[in-house]
């Protein structure tokens, strides 16, 4: 083995401009697999982050009316907050937020929104609560920067809002938009405008009331309160986990194609290896190798034009991929309004099992590829190679 | 018979089918070839001499009759045993010379007992002395690509010689070169067969050679038509 390893190193070295160019695709390969992979492990990562840190915190109580895509249940949605989790709310480990449906009239147009009520001191949501506390106007509202885009509201403005309470009769008042927050989660921004708990619960008259509960640690569910539901981070990033997966299938495709370019290109040289070195197989053979220890060297040549690329790939990867973590990769400016939390930029994540999983399976691959060609060896008659006469 | 018998062929046959039906390329041999022996087996194209050096070669297999090399039956060897043969007892020179492109002088001459597992002094020393002997010391370090025809050959030589083989089957070595590269390099295996006693066994029509073997075996078409010991 390890003879025919120095023996398919010399010959492959010595093949010259041939290697070279198999070994820059299938390199080409490697780190474009790795840094796909990378920007979507570094998407899914951040958005899962920032999601956590915005709108699901470790976990959240359901009331057991609430289902978030059925604006409907929002009328039943909402309970008094269990006593039993008044020492978890005392000590900052829950934040309740209150969610209702209302109008707001920007600009003499009609548009549907969510209120949402949350807590003024609340610490575990980045959702910036704190300002109410600065606020003296009637219904201090916050909201996200696509909202205020698509609404084309400023600070400062005053608006009308609407809403229906307990009893189902219609109110309004004057809102004003004390503050525009930057957040990369649209789930907490599109749609919806944030003013203070006990500012809603008096509008709405469900005093003491909440629709979720957001936990700060993932101990808090096991509570179990009457009349509530957990439900555990994992489920409530369900849909980026599934959304990352589909985009990681559609980057599949991209790896094989890559691949296939670069076992293409080893498959060819392969077989052009077998047809143009007949007499050096022959006489490989006369001097006393075996024909399956040559089947096992053209084998090993193929397969090192993996590990040479692999370490060209290293040579101008690893620099190159360094410099995409640390920079990141800058989202073009639509991409906030994709409806999942997209950073302004994409910080790649290169695990070290991504790297190994994407050397492994190529190296396998190559292996299969340069074994295939390599099997007519064996059928060959040396004294019919020795002459170079095809077969 | 210039000594004990290493190679034995009785009744030896050989037949390939091909599209125009079974040719038969052996057809019947009975020769012996004893140690040192410095001979050629001559004739016409397609009287079967390069097929009789495959079977000696254990590069081919009787269809019928026996080879016996050395002491062991080519037509019962199995891949291995004939690729180990090979290996550690017989030596090649061909034609076309069949160098390994991408190595050079030195790395072409040293195959042989990279193949052998010899340790890398041993090694050294045996492609150094090898190289000596031909006279190509100062193109260790050459590629094929920058050798003449006549180089080649030599390198070629020193590559079958290095082991110091007990055979060597030389096939047409002076088909490519000119006379005086002809002449040098068979002088300079007779030198080696005299040094080392290595039976060198040729298939050759080229007068050339001819003139410096020691005993010439006519072929034709497939048939012993002369065995007869020469002058030289």
């Amino acid at each position: 083995m390890k003879l025919l390893l120095q023996l398919a190193i010399k010959n492959l070295i010595g093949a010259g401009l041939r290697t070279w160019l198999n070994v820059i695709v299938l390199s080409f390969s490697f780190v474009i697999i790795i840094w796909h992979k990378g920007i979507l492990d570094g998407w899914d990562r951040q958005a899962k982050n920032e999601t956590a840190k915005w709108e699901t915190g470790r976990g959240q109580f359901w009331q057991k009316s609430y289902d978030p895509y059925d604006a409907f249940s929002l009328t039943e949605a909402h309970a008094k907050i269990p006593s039993s989790l008044d020492t978890v709310l005392l000590n900052g480990n829950l934040v309740p937020i209150l969610i209702t449906q209302g109008t707001i009239y920007p600009g003499g147009r009609i548009q549907s929104i969510l209120i949402k009520g949350i807590d003024s001191n609340q610490k575990i949501l980045k959702i910036p609560a704190a300002l109410f506390l600065k606020s003296s106007d009637e219904i201090p509202v916050l909201i996200g920067r696509r909202m205020a885009t698509d609404n084309e509201l400023k600070e400062g403005d005053i608006i009308t809002l609407r809403w229906r309470d307990v009893h189902g009769t219609f109110d309004a008042g004057d809102m004003k938009v004390i503050a525009i927050f930057d957040t990369e989660v649209p789930t907490v921004d599109m749609g919806q405008i944030w003013i203070p708990l006990d500012q809603l619960q008096k509008m709405m008259g469900m005093p003491g009331e909440a629709t979720i509960l957001v936990c700060k640690n993932k101990e808090s569910g096991s509570l179990y309160p009457a009349g509530w539901k957990f439900k555990s981070s994992e489920v409530l990033l369900k849909s980026i986990t599934d959304l990352i997966k589909m985009k990681s299938v559609a980057g599949i495709v991209l790896y094989i194609i890559l691949l296939s370019l670069a076992m293409l290109a080893i498959f060819d040289t392969q077989i052009l290896s077998i047809f143009r070195r007949q007499k050096e197989i022959g006489t490989y053979i006369a001097l006393g190798m075996t024909r399956y220890q040559v089947v096992g060297l053209f084998t090993i040549e193929g397969s090192l034009n993996s590990v040479l690329a692999c370490i060209l790939a290293a040579i101008y990867g690893i620099p190159l991929l360094a410099w995409q973590a640390s920079r990141g990769l800058s989202m073009p400016g639509g991409s906030k309004g994709f409806g999942l939390a997209v950073a302004d930029k994409i910080y790649p994540a290169y695990s070290i099992g991504l790297v190994l999983i994407t050397i492994i399976l190529i190296m396998i691959t190559t292996i299969i590829v340069s074994y295939l060609p390599s099997r007519k060896i064996a059928k060959m008659k040396p004294t019919e190679a020795l002459r170079g006469k095809l077969q | 018979m210039e000594n004990s018998v290493i190679i034995s062929i009785q009744g030896l046959k050989k037949h390939f089918i091909t599209p125009g039906g079974r040719f038969t390329a052996l057809n019947g041999i009975d020769i012996e070839f004893g140690k040192a022996e410095f001979t050629g087996v001559v004739g016409p194209s397609g009287s079967g001499k390069t097929t009789l050096l495959n079977i000696i070669g254990s590069l081919d297999s009787p269809s019928e009759g026996k080879a016996i090399v050395l002491g062991q039956s080519i037509g019962e060897l199995n891949v291995k045993q004939a690729a180990l043969l090979r290996r550690s007892r017989l030596g090649f020179i061909f034609q076309s010379y069949n160098l390994l492109p991408v190595y050079t002088v030195f790395e072409n001459v040293e195959f042989p007992l990279l193949l052998l597992k010899l340790n890398d002094g041993q090694r050294k020393k045996m492609v150094m002395d090898s190289l000596e002997w031909l006279g190509l010391t100062d193109k260790v370090k050459s590629k094929p690509a920058q050798l003449s025809g006549g180089e080649c050959q030599r390198v070629a030589i020193a590559r079958s010689m290095v082991k110091k083989p007990e055979i060597v089957l030389a096939d047409e070595p002076t088909a490519n070169l000119d006379a005086a590269n002809s002449h040098h390099i068979l002088k300079t295996m007779v030198q080696l067969n005299k040094e080392f006693k290595t039976t060198f066994i040729f298939a050759t029509h080229d007068d050339k050679v001819i003139g410096y073997l020691r005993r010439k075996i006519s072929l034709i078409d497939g048939k012993v038509a002369k065995d007869e010991i020469t002058n030289n």
